[in-house]
This record gives C-alpha cells, structure tokens and sequence, in this order.
C-alpha cells in the first residue's frame, strides 16, 4: 500500500512548520541584534549576551529556576512512576476512581485555578510562600505528566517476562529492579524531562505561589516583557532554546540507539 | 517468615498510598479551601479572607457560609461578560484550531513512512520551548512598526501599519499558535492507522474525494479530533498569559478576571468564587476529556 503526497499535503506541511517555527527563529535572529529596538535590524551583535551574563537579577532568577525544575521534577518522577504502577498493577482498589480523576483532572484544570488553590492551601497551613511552595506545587502537576507517559508504557509491554521472573521465585521488589525498572526507563527518562521542562516553563503556578527570594525566571522574564519588548529577553530565550533543542534531540537519539540495541540483542 | 510477607505487604501498600496522599492533601484539599473561601467574607486583617477553618467551632464553619460572592458574581456584568467571552474565544479558537491542524496532520499521516517520526519530532520541538517565549515572539511580529507590518510593506501588500496586537485577533493568532501541537499530535494518531482501502473502495465506487472526506475520513479520525479539541478548549477557556500579553483592555477573559482581583483587587474570596465559576463551566468538558483520554491510553494508542 503506497500512500501518495499530493499538492495539497506538501503545501500544508510546509505552511503549517513555517508557522511553527518562523516566529521562534525570528525572535532568535533579532537577539544578535545591534539596535535596542528590538524590530528593527542594526546590525549583527553579540552585546545583548554580555549584557544577559551582567543581569545578576536574571541570572538569580535563572539559577532559582534551575534549583526547582531538578528537585520537583525528581519529585514528581518518583510519585509518578508509583502512580503508573498503581493504575497498571493493582487492578482495583479502594477509591481507584477518584485516584483517576487527581491525576487526569491537573492536567488539563486551567493553571489560574490550580495556583490559586494551592497557594490558599499553602497560607491556611502557615507555610511560608517562597521557593518551597513553589517545588510543592510543580511536583504535584507534573507528577501527572510522568504518570501518563509512565502508564502507556506500562501497558504495552510484554507481562510475561515480569511473570516468568516470579515464577523463577523473585521476590515481587526484585522483580521490580531487575525486570521491569530496566523496560520502562526509557519513558521514566521520558517522563523526567517533560516534568523538568514543565516546572522550568511555568509562570501562572509559580506567580501565585512565589514568596520573597523565589523569583524564576518566568516571572522575572514576564515583568520585563510587561514593560516592552527588551532584546536581552530575546538573549535569554536563544540560550533556552538552544539548551531544549540540544536536550530533545539528545533524548531522541539515546532513545533511538537503545531502541536499536534492544531489537539487536533480540535478534 | 510472617514478618517478612508483613514488609513486602506494607511495601506494596506504599505504591498506591504515597501518590495518592500526595494528590489528596495537595490536589483535593486545596480545591476544598477554595470553595470554602468562595463562599466566605473579606477580612480586613492579612491574608485577606475571614479563617479558613476554626476547628474548635463546627457550627459557626457551616453558619458562616454564604452565597454572597456568588451574588456578586451574577450581579455584576463583567463576569458574566468575561465568561461568555471566555467561552466564545476559546471555541473559536478550538475551530480555527481544527482548521489549521487537520491538513498538516493530514499531510504527516501521508507523508512516506521514513519521514513520520521526523515530522512527529518537529511538531512536538516547540511544545517544549517555553510558552511564554513562544508568545513574547509574537509580540515583535504582531506590533504597529513589526515585523509582519514590516514584511507587508516591503511587499508592496499594505501601504498602513497593521494594528493586530492588543486585540481579540492577536489573541486568535496567539492561541492557534501555542496549541497548534495539542491539536496536531492526537489527530495525525487517528489520521496515521486509517485504513486506505476504505477511500479506495469509495473512490471506485464513484463518491467523489470531498464527499469520501466526509463520510469516511472525518467520522474515522473522530476520536482524535475529539481529543484534540478538548485538549485546546479546556485550556483556553481559562487562559491567562496570551490574552494579557497579546489581547488589548478590552480583551474579556475569566482567567485574567481571576487574575486581576487576586493580585490587583486582593480579593480572595471573590478570586476563589470566580476560580469556581469557570470550574463549572469546564467540569463537563473535563469529565468527557477524562473519558475519552482513558479509553485512548487503555486501548494501548
């Protein structure tokens, strides 16, 4: 069966990826440019990156970002993953509907809802708002993200192996470690960098429930884009782009070469 | 011996409890508060809401309660404004959206074989490219002296600068953009296990490609398009970011209203009565969404 790309499939494609991606490769172009008037081009410089390293309030910001995508994604993984485990292992249990619906309903809830709830759950129990709240409230949305990508591949793959692992006597936490930790850590991996990238994306959770000394870079980077447009934001957002592309198309590849071995050493 | 099968039970024990507590006390509990606060009064004291729980006094909890933020919420015009507003972009966002999408997955699902995933990479690279970048880009492009005027000038195709942004089109344009993976992904899923024999048969058959379209293709790809318009509506409807930065004053959103009286009114009592509000307004799509989401990852797609 071949399936034939007509006029129209072509044109679509290309109109739809140039779409997709002029206006990040615009705002890329215009960070090496000469003039502060971020439209109008003056000519090629690199003095908005120097200018980006010298913004100790934006480096601050970056660094405090950093420190909460690591530590809630890490977070999130773990409970995730156990999440996954739950909804795929355990058949049945008590409240499995409700259980459901917490990890599907965040996904999808508007994020001014789920900020303002946990940042009045946060003052009602007398936590300080700050860089800890924040790290509670990422972990608990991307922890959804990681169950999801975790569940799929939960279900897809081969029992038989977890089974013929018991039936050789491993105790059900070894079988976990040696038999299917190892199948599923391509979609842990997976699941980490989607929470990581989340929690470092974030502005409305993070907005609603940042305290003193917990600016990230989102908030920092939407208060400046409030004032107009500043080519050091356009700077700082190539640097992003560059570490996430670098980053996806690094997952792609190790995913794609273990993918290759695995089929390698089935044959 | 026993000892042993009582570790491993509290250990299996702990799969479900650990998530589950999580979410409980940080996902179901603050939703609780909000509702409770919704229905509560505005203190002078900070925070700025009566308390949240006195635990020593049940029956003032429950006597305390009204309905009066909800009132408010009915009687002033602007909520009900920004609500139906709110509604209204979205959907037509969620149109525009299946506009746009179909034919590019459309043309991914055609596309040979080898090219597929490369294609899939592409359209998920800016989802993972912040937001709020993707909607700052925007800004410079939709701008009086930016570079879409600047671009149309030089073409000779408009001789006045364009006014898009700060109104309701920039936000059109700002949504489609930002959401256009969300609507993508799920119908080229459909879209890519289509069976071609179908629109063969119906072709011999003498049915012509816009009429094979219809009965055949958009019923099969319903799945994915309902995914994916639930995925982009849901959101939008409570979208803050991209009427803010692209919308003008006038632009009337929920999420924003939401927005405003808890950081510029500090009203929290009437943010939480507004978060609410759109709560109820999303709580069927939501459920659905739920559905359909389940049924997609059980079926093992």
């Amino acid at each position: 069966m071949t399936r034939r790309l007509s006029l129209f499939n072509v044109t679509s494609l290309v109109l739809g990826f140039a779409f997709l991606y002029l206006p990040i490769l615009l705002l890329m172009v215009y960070s090496f440019n000469a003039s502060r008037l971020v439209t109008v081009w003056g000519g090629f410089s690199t003095q908005w990156y120097g200018a980006l390293f010298r913004n100790e309030a934006l480096m601050e910001a970056a660094w405090v970002t950093l420190r909460i995508a690591l530590l809630s994604a890490s977070l999130a993984t773990i409970l995730g993953t156990l999440a996954a485990l739950a909804l795929t292992r355990y058949g049945r249990f008590f409240g499995r509907t409700l259980f459901t619906g917490m990890v599907y309903a965040p996904m999808v809830m508007p994020e001014v809802i789920t900020g303002l709830s946990l940042l009045l759950f946060f003052v009602a129990i007398g936590l300080d708002r700050g860089f800890w709240t924040i790290t509670l409230a990422h972990t608990t949305l991307t922890m959804c993200f990681v169950t999801v990508v975790v569940q799929s591949r939960l279900m897809t793959f081969d029992r038989s192996l977890e089974e013929a692992a018991m039936d050789l006597g491993a105790p059900p936490l070894r079988t976990f470690f040696a038999v299917t930790l190892p199948l599923i850590a391509p979609s842990i991996v997976a699941g980490f960098l989607l929470a990581f990238t989340l929690s470092l994306d974030d502005l409305v959770i993070a907005s609603f429930n940042t305290g003193p000394g917990a600016t990230t870079l989102p908030i920092r980077i939407y208060s400046q884009v409030r004032l107009g447009l500043s080519p050091e934001v356009n700077a700082a957002s190539t640097i992003l782009i560059g570490i996430v592309t670098l980053g996806v198309m690094t997952a792609t590849l190790v995913s794609k070469r273990s993918l290759l071995r695995s089929r390698r050493n089935i044959q | 011996m026993k000892a042993r099968s009582l570790t491993r039970r509290l250990t299996e024990g702990l799969v479900p409890a650990l998530p589950y507590l999580w979410l409980g006390v940080l996902f179901l509990v603050p939703f609780l508060i909000v509702l409770k606060i919704s229905l509560s009064d505005t203190a002078v004291a900070q925070p700025p809401y009566a308390p949240v729980v006195e635990w020593s006094d049940v029956a003032g909890f429950f006597g305390g309660l009204d309905l009066e933020n909800f009132q408010l919420l009915v009687e002033d015009d602007l909520y009900l404004l920004a609500t139906l507003s709110s509604v209204r972009i979205a959907a037509l966002s969620t149109v525009l959206l299946l506009l746009v999408g179909f034919p590019i997955a459309y043309g991914m699902a055609r596309a040979p074989e080898r090219y597929r995933s490369l294609l899939v990479a592409l359209v998920i690279l800016p989802f993972w490219t912040s937001f709020l970048i993707r909607i700052y880009a925007w800004v410079a492009i939709l701008k009086p002296e930016g570079l879409l005027t600047q671009g149309l000038m030089s073409l000779g195709l408009i001789s006045e600068p364009l006014n898009i942004l700060n109104t309701e089109t920039a936000v059109y344009i700002g949504i489609v953009y930002a959401y256009l993976p969300f609507m993508v992904l799920p119908l080229y899923a459909t879209l890519e296990k289509m069976d071609d024999t179908l629109l063969e048969a119906a072709l011999d058959l003498g049915s012509t490609p816009w009429r094979s379209f219809w009965t055949i293709t958009v019923p099969l790809a319903m799945p994915g398009i309902m995914a994916g318009s639930l995925l982009c509506f849901i959101p939008a409807v409570g979208e803050f970011v991209i009427p803010d930065l692209l919308g003008g004053s006038e632009t009337l959103m929920i999420g924003r209203q939401l927005w405003s009286e808890f950081f510029s009114n500090r009203d929290w009592p009437l943010a939480s009565a507004v978060a609410i509000l759109l709560l109820i307004i999303l709580v069927v799509p939501i459920v659905v969404y739920r559905d359909v989401e389940a049924r997609r990852v059980e079926s093992g797609s």
